[in-house]
């Protein structure tokens, strides 16, 4: 059993467990999932300043900032006690692509030779963390949502913005991915 | 007179995010722990399914957008599936809250941040491997550095919060 829920689950339980997400949120007490939100209730919290954004009762919304709070222990405990003994395995044509451009897939759910402490004050690591992280949050707040939000309780509900939304996070993607990402590869 | 009411609610605090995606609907009192710790196990479930299913992996978020792989493109599609099954359900059941309230859903406005915010996303999402909730998820699994990324977020939503009114919608 153990050896089972060690190796990597299948799409169709995460994706059951994560809209599953959708409707205990809303029976447990009226709250709708989306986690760009905490993001904002950070501002409001710590630096509101004279912004009207930030200036409401974001402590009538602390019940988010326990959610995210409950993801980042999810990411410690699963990691911890239930990670998975073999290699990740991806798609053999992504390994080619990325070894293209010079990044080795390594054993881990990120290559080490990005995401670590050594690369926070190269160019590298100021286009993927510092610049990277300034776009999710601030596009995902000019969209309203992120891919929890829009995509996930957007979508669940049947709002057609949210599937503008979506669209828009997919073509982003895809516009980074093949086209600026080779040459921000190459600095 | 009315012109001084206007002028009052403008100043007061807004009692609710105007445009909070995740709103709080709740009528009943909650108490910061006893009442909130549900979340944080729900997160933690959450979380959990996150690192499992290698949602969280920057690999994973390159294979989804060079459409190598149908993992993404599934879990993305069932929770879609399930979330419109449950939701349907609730409305249809008119199945209560555990507090007996009645489920409220918020109609969302179209507006053009939806385009151009969601694009901008697109483009964060793609270099850092992860959207607001995989953030959250990579720092537990052990990757600190994202620690700076998630600061970095915070800044990018502090400063579309300044210019708000300035930016088409």
């Amino acid at each position: 059993m153990i050896e089972m829920i060690r190796q990597p689950w299948p799409w169709y339980v995460a994706g059951a467990v994560i809209g599953l997400t959708v409707p205990a949120l809303l029976l447990l007490g009226n709250k709708h999932l989306g986690i760009s939100s905490s993001l904002r209730h950070v501002c409001a919290a710590c630096i509101p300043g004279n912004i009207s954004f930030f200036n409401y009762d974001w402590k009538k919304e602390i019940w988010n900032l326990f959610f995210v709070v409950g993801v980042l222990l999810g990411g410690v405990l699963a990691t911890q006690f239930l990670s998975n003994p073999d290699a990740i395995v991806i798609s053999e044509k992504t390994v080619s692509d990325l070894q293209a451009l010079n990044i080795t897939v390594d054993n881990n759910l990120m290559p080490a030779s990005i995401f670590s402490f050594e690369n926070l004050f190269t160019l590298r690591g100021l286009m993927f963390f510092v610049v990277g992280g300034f776009l999710v949050g601030f596009g995902t707040r000019y969209a309203g949502g992120c891919t929890s939000g829009h995509t996930i309780m957007g979508l669940s509900s049947l709002q057609w913005p949210s599937l503008v939304a979506t669209c828009c996070f997919m073509a982003g993607g895809f516009l980074m991915v093949h086209a600026i990402f080779p040459w921000l590869m190459s600095l | 007179m009315v012109k001084a009411k206007e002028e009052f609610v403008d100043i007061s605090p807004v009692p609710h995010p105007d445009e909070c995606e995740a709103p709080n609907d709740q009528i009943a009192k909650e108490s910061l722990i006893t009442s909130n710790i549900k979340y944080l196990i729900t997160g933690i479930v959450f979380g959990t399914v996150f690192v499992k299913a290698e949602i969280i992996s920057w690999y994973r978020i390159q294979e989804m957008f060079r459409m190598h792989s149908f993992h993404m493109y599934g879990v993305i599609g069932t929770a879609v599936i399930v979330g419109v099954i449950s939701v349907w359900a609730i409305k249809r059941f008119k199945i209560k809250t555990s507090q007996g309230e009645t489920v409220i859903f918020h109609k969302k406005q179209f507006h053009w941040g939806n385009v151009i915010g969601g694009f901008i996303f697109g483009l964060g999402w793609a270099i850092t491997g992860a959207c607001p909730g995989p953030l959250f998820a990579q720092i537990g699994s052990g990757f600190l550095v994202v620690a700076v990324t998630l600061l970095s977020a915070i800044a990018g939503t502090w400063v579309y919060g300044l210019f708000q009114r300035k930016l088409p919608h």
